[in-house]
C-alpha cells in the first residue's frame, strides 16, 4: 500500500515530479503536496463538485481520481486562471454578479464553467444550469452563477 | 438610543452595490479555510464512530490500532477526564434537562455517529486506516428512535439521569383558547409533519489546535460561525484563561447554522494538542458531517385554527413535538428549534387566543441545533396551510383570507398572542408587492385556463414575519450561557493611517468585510477601499459570539456606527489644529478632513501622522488615540417580514414538481449592499425549496441513518431551483441604528410554505392537502392514490 510510484505532471504550465501513494487522491495530492488550496473537497465522493479541476482539457472530480492517473497529463485549477490583480473574465464576471458568497464551490464552479463555456454553445440558461448540475452551491441559489456565465457568453469575451 | 444626527444625512456608500472585497482572493484560489492552513507537523484526528444508535460501552482495545504505522495516540474518554471538563448549555428554563457535552463517548453512546475513539497519526490515511484496528465491545440498549413512542411514560430513557426523555417542555398561551374554538364558524385543523434535515455547507466542518508549549497557549482555527462562544467555551472546558486561547474563523465555507455552535470534535483537537505539543487536526468527510453535523426542523404539530364566518382568525392551538436528538446542543439548548415554533406560530396575524405546547424529545439521532429560519419554517408551514385550508372552506381567496388578517400599519408594534411584539413592517405592503410582482389575478386566470386542460398548475403564497437583530431582551433560552443581543465594534486609525475596524461577528459567505466597510467609511467620512474589517476572531474584541440567527449586520453595523462617529470626533478634533478652523467647519469625506468652503484640507493620514508620530505637532489633549471601542444593543430587535408566492405544475405522469416561478417582496429595512441582499434571498430560498421537496435525513427504525451520503441526501442543484423575482420594501425601521433589518434567514422561512400551498392548489380538484414536507415523489404518489381511492368509493 505504501510503496510509491513516481509521477510527472504539467500543473498550471509548471512540471512537477514527485514520488507518491498510489492511493492518493488527485484532490489531496493538489492541496497537501503541492500546496494548491485553491482546490476544495466538498464530498470525496464525486457529487458536489466543489473539488473541479481540468485534466487534459476536461473536467474531472479531482476527489474521484488517483494523482498518479494524472502522470503525464495537464492539469488546470483555479490558481491558474487568472490572479487578482487581473482576473479573468469569467473571473470578473462572476465577482460583478455576485456570483459567490462563501466561495467554497467556487474554483468547482469556474473550473466547470471554463469547460462549458469552452466546448457547449450554452443557447439557453436551462443549458448552462444543465452544465451546472454537477457542482452544488449551497449559497447563492445559483441565479448570479447562471448570469456571471451568460455574461461571458454574451461578451463574447472566451 | 438616539441616534448621531448625522445617520440620517444622505448616504452615498450605504445602500451602494459594491463589489465584495472578500472576492479576488476567493475567485483566484488565494482564500484561506480551516483545512487550507499549512501547518509543519500537523497531527490527523480520524474519530470511530458509533455506529450503534444506543448501547453501553463495555469494552474498548485499542492496542493494535497504537502499533498501527505513523500513530501517536488513541484516546477515549477516559484518556481525557482529567483535561477536559464537560461542557452544559445551562438554561433557567424550567422543565428542562441539560445534557453534558464532552469530546468523546463515555460509558455510553446515543446516536450512530458519535466519537467514541480519536486516532492521532502523522496523516489523514494513516489516522484512517487505523481506526479500522479498534475493537469496540457494546451491550445494546433498547432503541429510542421515534419522538412518540420517546415521549411516553415508561420509554426507554437515552439519559437515565434526566428521568425522562422530555429534555424541555414549554406552553405559551393567551385568552380562552378552547372556547374561543369551540364557539368559532369555521375550524380547520391537521397534524403537519416537518421532517428533519442536515444544514451542509459545502464546506464541511474542519478544525486546527496549534499548542505553544512554551506560552501554554491554544490558538483553534475552525470552521465556525462561533469563535467568540468557542473561546469561552473552551476556556472553561479547559481551564485556560481566555488570553492563552484564541478562537479564529478564517474563510468559512458556509454555514447555516450547521456550523453555529460548539462540537465534540473542536475541543478533541484542542486537548490532542496541548496533550502531545503538536498541532492537530480533523477535517470531516461528507458522512461525518451528514451524521454528526447539527440539524434541523423534525416536528410532529397537532394544529386547530377557528375563524368567523367573515374569515377572520379568533384562536389557534397548537401541541409540537419536537425531535431535539441525543443531546441538548451547546450553547443553545435543546429549547433552540421547537420552541421557536411555538413562539412564531400565530404569524404576523391577528389571533387573540392562542395555546401552543412543545415538547423536546431526545432521541438516538445527531443532536439538533440552528438551521437556518430556526422553527419558523416549520411555523410558518404550519400556519400558511391552516390559513389555505380556511380560506378554501371559507370560499375565499388565498390574497383576501391573507389580507383581512395581517396586521395592518396602524396596528404595530403589536404584541403576538405567544408574547413577542411586532415591531413596525410593511406585513400587508409585502403582500399586495408580491403579488403585483408576480402578477397574481393574472396568474389566477391562467391557472382556470391550464385546469381545464387537466394540468395540474398551483399558485401557494405564503408571509411570514421574524424577529432580526434581536437584542439583550430577548434569549431563546432563558438563562443560557451566552449574551446574543449586543455586538462590539472597535475602529481605529493607526500611526500609518491606515483603518481596521474588529469585530465579534465571523463571515461564512455574507459578505460582511464588504458590507460593514461601507458602513465604517460612510460614518468615518473615509474611502471604501481604505477600511479592513477584522472579524472571525475572538481575540479582535474583548466579548463577542458570531454570526447566527440574522444579526449581524444590524448589531455590528449598529456598533460600527457608534465607532466611526466617535473616531470621526477624534479626527476633527486633531484636524482643527492643523487646519486652524474649529471642529464644527470641518467636514470628513473619502478619507480627508476639509474646512467647509474652503481649498483647505488634510489627509487622514497626515492627521493620524500628527496625533502619533510628530512630536509638538498637536498639543497633549489633542492626541488622543484615533480609536474608539463602542457596543450596541437594539434591546428587543427588530422585525422582518416578507411574502414569497411560488407557482408549481406537477406532471402527472412522472410526479415531479417544477417550482416554474418564485417572487419574493421583503421589507427588511435600509438595504446597505442591494446586491448581497438579493443574493441572500436567492440562497434562503433554494434551501427553503430543499426543505420542501428534495431535503429529508432519514434514521430507520434502529437509529442507522439512510441519509449518509449526497446521493441519498438530496440538494438542490441548478436545475431545479428556478430563477426568482425579488422585491426589497426599505420601510425605515423605528428601533434600529441606521435602520437595517436582518435578513440572511427569510428565504428559507417563506419558501417551503409557499411550495406546499401552491402543490395543494394545483391538487385541489383531488382534495389534496400537502401537510408532510419534504414532499417527496413517493408521498405525492401515495396522496394521489389515497385520494383516487376515495373518489372511486
Amino acid at each position: 500500500m505504501s510503496g510509491r510510484r513516481d509521477i510527472r505532471a504539467t500543473i498550471n504550465g509548471v512540471v512537477y515530479e514527485r514520488a507518491i501513494e498510489p492511493r492518493l487522491l488527485l484532490a489531496d495530492f493538489l492541496r497537501h503536496t503541492l500546496g494548491l488550496t485553491g482546490t476544495h473537497v466538498g464530498c470525496e465522493h464525486g457529487v458536489c463538485g466543489a473539488c473541479t479541476v481540468l485534466v487534459d482539457g476536461d473536467s474531472v472530480r479531482s476527489c474521484l481520481m488517483f494523482a498518479v492517473q494524472t502522470d503525464g497529463c495537464t492539469v488546470e485549477t483555479v490558481e491558474g486562471l487568472g490572479s487578482i490583480g487581473k482576473l479573468n473574465p469569467l473571473q470578473q464576471s462572476f465577482h460583478e454578479h455576485h456570483a459567490l458568497q462563501c466561495g467554497f464551490c467556487t474554483p468547482g464552479m469556474l473550473m466547470t464553467a471554463t469547460d462549458l463555456l469552452k466546448k457547449y454553445p450554452l443557447a439557453t440558461d436551462e443549458d448552462i444550469r444543465d452544465g451546472l448540475s454537477g457542482n452544488l452551491c449551497r449559497c447563492t441559489g445559483y441565479e448570479h452563477i447562471v448570469k456571471a456565465i451568460r455574461a461571458v457568453k454574451a461578451g463574447g469575451a472566451r | 438610543m438616539t441616534e448621531p444626527a448625522e445617520i440620517h444625512a444622505r448616504p452615498k456608500i450605504i445602500g451602494a452595490r459594491v463589489t465584495r472585497t472578500e472576492d479576488p482572493r476567493l475567485l483566484t484560489g488565494l482564500g484561506s479555510y480551516t483545512d487550507d492552513r499549512q501547518v509543519a507537523g500537523a497531527l490527523h484526528v480520524a474519530f470511530r464512530r458509533s455506529d450503534q444508535s444506543h448501547a453501553r460501552i463495555l469494552a474498548i482495545d485499542c492496542e493494535a490500532a497504537r502499533a498501527a504505522p505513523g500513530v501517536l495516540a488513541v484516546l477515549t474518554a477516559e484518556h481525557l477526564t482529567e483535561s477536559v471538563k464537560p461542557l452544559v448549555a445551562t438554561s433557567r428554563m424550567a422543565n428542562y434537562y441539560a445534557t453534558p457535552i464532552l469530546p468523546l463517548a463515555r460509558g455510553k453512546v446515543r446516536y450512530v455517529g458519535e466519537p467514541v475513539v480519536g486516532v492521532v497519526a502523522e496523516s489523514r490515511y494513516q489516522a484512517e486506516d487505523a481506526l479500522e484496528l479498534i475493537d469496540i465491545d457494546y451491550e445494546p440498549l433498547p432503541i429510542v428512535i421515534d419522538a412518540e413512542t420517546a415521549v411516553r411514560d415508561g420509554a426507554p430513557l437515552l439519559h437515565e439521569e434526566a428521568r425522562t426523555n422530555v429534555l424541555v417542555s414549554r406552553e405559551f398561551k393567551r385568552g380562552d383558547v378552547d372556547a374561543a374554538i369551540d364557539a368559532a364558524s369555521v375550524r380547520v385543523k391537521g397534524r403537519f409533519r416537518m421532517h428533519r434535515k442536515t444544514p451542509v455547507a459545502i464546506e464541511p466542518r474542519a478544525c486546527l489546535a496549534e499548542y505553544d508549549a512554551g506560552r501554554d497557549a491554544l490558538t483553534l482555527h475552525s470552521a465556525t460561525q462561533v469563535p467568540g462562544i468557542l473561546r469561552d467555551a473552551l476556556s472553561a472546558s479547559l481551564d485556560l484563561p481566555g488570553h492563552q486561547i484564541r478562537v479564529v474563523a478564517p474563510d468559512v465555507g458556509g454555514g447555516f447554522g450547521g456550523k453555529g455552535s460548539l462540537y465534540p470534535e473542536e475541543i478533541f483537537v484542542c486537548a490532542a494538542a496541548r496533550r502531545l505539543a503538536r498541532p492537530v487536526r480533523w477535517t470531516s468527510d461528507r458522512m461525518e458531517d451528514l451524521t454528526c453535523n447539527s440539524q434541523g426542523f423534525d416536528e410532529i404539530i397537532d394544529a386547530e385554527l377557528g375563524l368567523n364566518a367573515d374569515g377572520r382568525l379568533v384562536a389557534l392551538r397548537a401541541d409540537v413535538i419536537g425531535d431535539v436528538g441525543a443531546y441538548s446542543i451547546y450553547p443553545w439548548t435543546a429549547a433552540l428549534e421547537p420552541v421557536q415554533v411555538v413562539s412564531f406560530l400565530p404569524g404576523p396575524y391577528r389571533i387573540e387566543h392562542y395555546r401552543g405546547r412543545v415538547r423536546a424529545v431526545a432521541t438516538s439521532k445527531a443532536p439538533t441545533g440552528p438551521y437556518r429560519g430556526v422553527g419558523r419554517p416549520t411555523s410558518t408551514f404550519v400556519m400558511e396551510r391552516l390559513i389555505d385550508m380556511a380560506a378554501a372552506k371559507l370560499g375565499l381567496d388565498a390574497k383576501d383570507i391573507r389580507l383581512r388578517n395581517l396586521v395592518g400599519a396602524s396596528e404595530l408594534p403589536y404584541k403576538v398572542a405567544s408574547g413577542i411584539v411586532w415591531d413596525k413592517s410593511g406585513f400587508q405592503e409585502c403582500l399586495h408587492v408580491a403579488c403585483d410582482t408576480i402578477g397574481y389575478d393574472a396568474l389566477r386566470v391562467t391557472q382556470k385556463k391550464a385546469r381545464a386542460k387537466g394540468r395540474w398548475f398551483g399558485i401557494g403564497l405564503a408571509s411570514y414575519a421574524e424577529l432580526t437583530g434581536i437584542g439583550s431582551r430577548i434569549s431563546v433560552a432563558p438563562g443560557m450561557p451566552i449574551n446574543t443581543g449586543t455586538e462590539t465594534a472597535n475602529i481605529r486609525i493607526d500611526s500609518t493611517g491606515a483603518i481596521t475596524a474588529a469585530f465579534g461577528v465571523a463571515s461564512h459567505g455574507q459578505g460582511l468585510e464588504t458590507t460593514l466597510a461601507q458602513i465604517v467609511a460612510e460614518h468615518l467620512g473615509a474611502r471604501f477601499e481604505d477600511v479592513r474589517i477584522v472579524q472571525g476572531d475572538s481575540a479582535a474584541v474583548p466579548g463577542g459570539t458570531g454570526t447566527y440567527a440574522s444579526r449581524s449586520l444590524v448589531l455590528a453595523g449598529g456598533a460600527a456606527t457608534l465607532a466611526a462617529c466617535a473616531v470621526r470626533e477624534k479626527l476633527l478634533n486633531a484636524a482643527s489644529h492643523l487646519l486652524e478652523a474649529s471642529a464644527a467647519d470641518l467636514v470628513a469625506e473619502d478619507g480627508k478632513v476639509s474646512v467647509t468652503g474652503t481649498d483647505r484640507s488634510v489627509t487622514f493620514r497626515e492627521v493620524a501622522r500628527a496625533v502619533y508620530s510628530e512630536m509638538g505637532r498637536l498639543p497633549p489633549d489633542a492626541r488622543d488615540e484615533l480609536a474608539a471601542t463602542k457596543i450596541y444593543d437594539p434591546v428587543f430587535g427588530t422585525t422582518t417580514s416578507a411574502t414569497h408566492i411560488a407557482t408549481v405544475e406537477i406532471d402527472p405522469e412522472t410526479l415531479e414538481i417544477k417550482v416554474d416561478r418564485f417572487a419574493v417582496a421583503e421589507d427588511c429595512g435600509r438595504l446597505v449592499n442591494p446586491l448581497i441582499v438579493d443574493g441572500q434571498v436567492h440562497g434562503g430560498v433554494a434551501q427553503g425549496i430543499g426543505a420542501a421537496l428534495y431535503e429529508e435525513v432519514i434514521y430507520d427504525d434502529q437509529g442507522q441513518i439512510n441519509t449518509a451520503s449526497l446521493v441519498d441526501y438530496l440538494v438542490p442543484t441548478a436545475c431545479e431551483i428556478p430563477p426568482m423575482e425579488v422585491v426589497h420594501l426599505e420601510t425605515q425601521s423605528p428601533t434600529t441604528l441606521g435602520g437595517f433589518r436582518g435578513m440572511g434567514e427569510g428565504g428559507t422561512i417563506g419558501s417551503p410554505a409557499a411550495i406546499a400551498n401552491a402543490v395543494s392548489d394545483a391538487l385541489s380538484l383531488l382534495g389534496i392537502e400537502i401537510n408532510e414536507l419534504p414532499l417527496t415523489p413517493e408521498r405525492l404518489f401515495r396522496l394521489i392514490e389515497a385520494a383516487q381511492m376515495r373518489e372511486k368509493t
